[in-house]
């Protein structure tokens, strides 16, 4: 019984099988720890062709350095003394040395051309179907449909408890954001690139898309993506404090789909803005329990939840002379932003409900205790006036 | 080669010459070239533990996701000063103290050419340190916009540490603008009779080439911090597109001395690394002549690939693909030296001691960086690349396993000429193993995390990344407590602890350093030995 369990275990057609599923296996293990090890294959043509790069560059590295380290290591082991050798006295050889200049610079020519190749098909951004202007601020992204009047900003979802340890992080931790850049399939979407503040840089990695967003200047790139689904990525430019908590997150939306989410979100945009118009008186509770919320979206990240910012670097507004006496004043910079400094205008941000609220709360939050009350109306008041 | 000593080095002859000064005033007036190398190379080593102390609060911070240890903006004045600190204080001056040992001693000089310019380049670079590392203390923080202070991050939107970087950085250019003229008017001038140019030892022509590229671009360096702080404090708009600027425009500036830069810390590393192989193999350096043409190809190429650093920024095709090019380019004459290291070892007979052992693991780990380094020249690939940890991983490897690697090597092949007496080889190969151990567990891990998506000079990260950060992190704690086995090393020779070293020192030694006495004395080819 036992010889013949053993015959069947040996025999070749089970051990094929064997090898096989083991082979299968760990192509699969290996397929699936890829995106984790390696570059991502991504989701557009132009991302596939960069990874094929990627990889083929990859493998010219690694038998080039098996070469060079093979030689060398079979130099260590039989050129050594205690084995005996006697060393050669040669110190040149014009042939040789001709030889491993040549053959590098072929194998250079080899790689540069599908780079070339490919680089031209990057960066050719025209005959666009879509076109959407991507704007980088201390830190969050901001998307303007240039071909519909949709325009909204695009900031970190992960809860700031889950940062700072408090919560159990979830498995979008840093990577969801609040309101994803939404694009239809199958279309050539261009993205136009600016930033409000410093250097940011916008990154997809499934597109194989980055590129910097410039104060003061316009970067282009484009992507047609065929595979609905939810990519992430992350700004890559160094940008200050909080440059590693603003992500990137784009939903492709079959092109029905978008169509319908555009006009939902043309709608609402539109609903908000009457809302905005009309927006009621509100108590001190109210303006209390929203500014405090706001205040922690928008404003903790540089004063900080306490209030006492960080010295020499954020201005803390606890006990602070601009949140304290002048009110009109402290409107203007909050709806304004303060030019030269990191203080953003938040009028493009926030409604007037919740730049009121905010202000209400700064004004009492911390010990400030004014007493003080600002109404959606006095911002509305403010903005009218202009700067 | 061989020498012929003119009645210069009797030893008992050169005692009576030894009258250095005591105490303190022995070091702050020194013109001795071999004092103010100790110096130089004690002060790398300081602030080769301060940046590394700096790297660590990064890595206990990036040890698990989430923020524990430090706000944010303090983090990023951490990557930026330890930056500053590993690049400008830990290994420029590194290389600058062993040009100030060797050069001399290599080319039968008596002292460096301008010993008053030698004492007064050192001292600036305590006072610069001073500067950058106070403002850390300061009310705002360090710099915070990485070592590579990109406007307007470091300019409309820096902290007031800006003006104190600045000066720093200058005192840096000062110094190291003296140092290169020294060297270079050094080797110009005196070498010994019959050194000819071609009979240099390749550490000399590796530094003479990087004297001249320090010359070309750190006052580049000085003019881009000079328009940081005219942006910052004096309305000038050199980098604000609302008064006319351009922020592009400093990161051209800055690459044109940073590429080159690149350079001037691994060349001098080139040249170690073509001393230590031909001694321990025993055989003489193959391909010397194409050695020399190789850095100075090199060293051109330098001032023409700065692009490559700013793919992303949105060139013109046209420019993106001649900067792709000329990088690649830069492969060739850096494959000749590698193939020339490994000719050299070919049917040599080879022991392996502790310089050769370095010297090997730079061949390898920095021919590692080399080929990453090409894979990011690769422009549509570099864009995926830019910015992530595969960067951080490549310029690890050409810089701490290259660079750094490089300047071990060479402090152990030289340790027993300047102290007299040889290094303990136990503890040097416990060092050795167990920095090459965990310099890869701390670096390698960097380009899988790098190619996944994690981009670099961030304190936190998304969930996917954190085993292998976990794993950097330990490595990095490893990789710095091995370093602490070199200090005991040294130290130990520096007390005259331990077998007394012969002059040749190595078997396999040749060159003029290794004619004269060890521990080398005071005073050396005060009369110039003549090379035949």
């Amino acid at each position: 019984m036992r010889h013949h369990i053993l015959s069947a275990l040996y025999s070749a057609r089970y051990s094929r099988l064997c090898l096989g599923g083991l082979f299968m296996f760990l192509c699969q293990a290996a397929i699936a720890q890829e995106s984790r090890y390696n570059m991502t294959r991504g989701v557009t043509e132009i991302s596939q062709r960069v990874y094929g790069l990627h990889m083929t560059i990859f493998y010219i590295c690694v038998v080039i350095a098996i070469i060079v380290f093979g030689l060398m290591f079979w130099s260590i082991v039989r050129h050594r003394k205690s084995a005996g050798a006697v060393p050669a006295q040669f110190h040149g050889s014009m042939k040789i040395e001709l030889l491993w200049t040549a053959i590098p610079v072929v194998i250079l020519v080899v790689m540069a051309i599908p780079a070339t190749q490919a680089l031209i098909a990057m960066e050719d951004a025209s005959e666009s179907d879509l076109t959407v202007l991507v704007t980088g601020s201390q830190w969050k992204w901001h998307y303007k449909y240039l071909d519909y009047p949709i325009e909204y900003f695009s900031v970190l979802a992960t809860p700031r408890a889950q940062i700072s340890n408090e919560a159990e992080k979830d498995a979008l931790y840093l990577l969801e954001v609040d309101k994803p850049l939404v694009i239809p399939t199958g279309k050539k979407v261009r993205f136009l690139l600016t930033a409000d503040d410093v250097i940011h840089s916008w990154w997809v990695p499934d597109f194989a898309i980055k590129k910097d967003a410039i104060p003061g200047f316009i970067n282009e790139t484009w992507t047609r993506v065929d595979k609905p689904g939810l990519y992430y990525g992350k700004c890559a430019e160094l940008c200050g404090r909080d440059h590693g908590f603003m992500p990137v997150a784009v939903e492709v939306k079959s092109e029905a789909d978008f169509e319908a989410w555009a006009a939902e979100q043309v709608a609402l945009q539109e609903a908000a803005r009457t809302a905005d118009a009309a927006a009621t008186p509100m108590s001190m509770d109210e303006l209390m329990t929203l500014g405090e919320k706001v205040y922690g979206t928008a404003c903790a990240v540089c004063h900080q939840a306490s209030g006492e910012g960080l010295p020499g670097v954020f201005p803390g507004l606890k006990g602070s002379a601009m949140v304290t006496a002048d009110i009109p004043g402290h409107i203007r910079i909050v709806v304004f932003g303060k030019a030269g400094t990191a203080m953003q205008a938040f009028a493009r941000q926030l409604s007037t409900s919740e730049l009121a609220a905010v202000i209400t709360y700064e004004r009492n939050a911390w010990g400030n205790d004014t007493g003080d009350m600002v109404q959606p109306a006095d911002v509305a008041a403010a903005i009218q006036g202009g700067e | 080669m061989s020498t012929e000593q003119t009645g210069a080095l009797h030893p008992g002859e050169h005692l009576d010459h030894e009258h250095k000064p005591r105490g303190i005033t022995r070091w702050l007036y020194s013109t001795n070239h071999k004092d103010i190398g100790t110096l130089y190379l004690l002060f790398s080593l300081a602030m080769l533990f301060i940046g590394g102390s700096l790297a660590m609060v990064i890595r206990a911070e990036l040890f698990q996701p989430g923020l524990q240890f430090v706000d944010p903006h303090f983090f990023n004045q951490m990557t930026t000063v330890h930056g500053l600190v590993m690049v400008f204080g830990a290994v420029m001056p590194a290389f600058v103290g062993l040009a100030n040992w060797m050069v001399p001693l290599m080319i039968g000089a008596p002292d460096m050419a301008l010993p008053r310019v030698n004492n007064w380049s050192f001292w600036i670079l305590p006072c610069a340190f001073a500067i950058l590392l106070s403002t850390l203390f300061m009310e705002g923080g360090a710099p915070a916009a990485g070592w590579t202070f990109y406007a307007p991050l470091s300019t409309t939107y820096s902290s007031d540490s800006t003006a104190f970087f600045v000066l720093a950085v200058h005192l840096m250019g000062v110094s190291s603008i003296m140092g290169a003229i020294n060297i270079i008017v050094t080797i110009f001038n005196m070498r010994a009779p019959g050194m000819t140019w071609m009979k240099l030892p390749l550490f000399v022509w590796t530094w003479l080439i990087t004297a001249f590229l320090l010359i070309a671009v750190m006052p580049v360096l000085a003019g881009v911090v000079t328009m940081v702080l005219t942006d910052k404090y004096f309305g000038t708009s050199f980098f604000d597109a609302a008064g006319g600027g351009d922020p592009v425009m400093f990161q051209h500036i800055f690459w044109f001395f940073g590429h080159p830069e690149v350079y001037i810390m691994i060349l001098p590393a080139f040249g170690i690394i073509s001393a230590i192989i031909p001694t321990f193999a025993r055989k003489p350096l193959f391909g010397y002549e194409s050695m020399v043409v190789a850095t100075a190809s090199i060293a051109i190429l330098s001032f023409l690939v700065w692009g490559h650093h700013m793919f992303t920024v949105g060139m013109p095709v046209a420019a993106e693909l001649f900067f792709m090019y000329a990088t690649m380019l830069i492969a060739v004459p850096t494959g000749v030296k590698v193939f020339n290291w490994v000719a050299t070892m070919w049917r040599g007979s080879m022991t392996f001691e502790v310089p050769m052992m370095f010297a090997l693991a730079f061949i390898v780990l920095f021919t590692i960086g080399g080929l990453s380094g090409l894979m990011l020249a690769i422009t549509p690939a570099d864009f995926q690349y830019q910015d992530t940890y595969f960067v951080v991983a490549h310029f690890h490897y050409v810089l701490v396993t290259g660079a750094v690697f490089g300047i071990i090597a060479g402090v152990y092949y030289w340790l027993p000429k300047w102290t007299g007496v040889m290094y303990s080889e136990r503890l040097a190969q416990t060092h050795f193993w167990c920095s090459l151990v965990s310099v890869n567990i701390l670096f390698f891990p960097m380009h899988f995390v790098g190619l996944a998506g994690m981009p670099r000079r961030i304190p936190d990260y998304a969930l996917q990344f954190a085993d292998l950060n976990a794993l950097m992190s330990i490595g990095g704690l490893l990789f710095g407590l091995s370093q602490l086995l070199f200090v005991w090393g040294v130290v130990r020779c520096m007390r005259g602890v331990g077998d007394k070293a012969s002059d040749r020192v190595w078997e396999g030694a040749q060159g003029l350093e290794w004619e004269i006495p060890s521990p080398a004395p005071y005073h050396t080819f005060e009369t110039p030995p003549v090379v035949k």
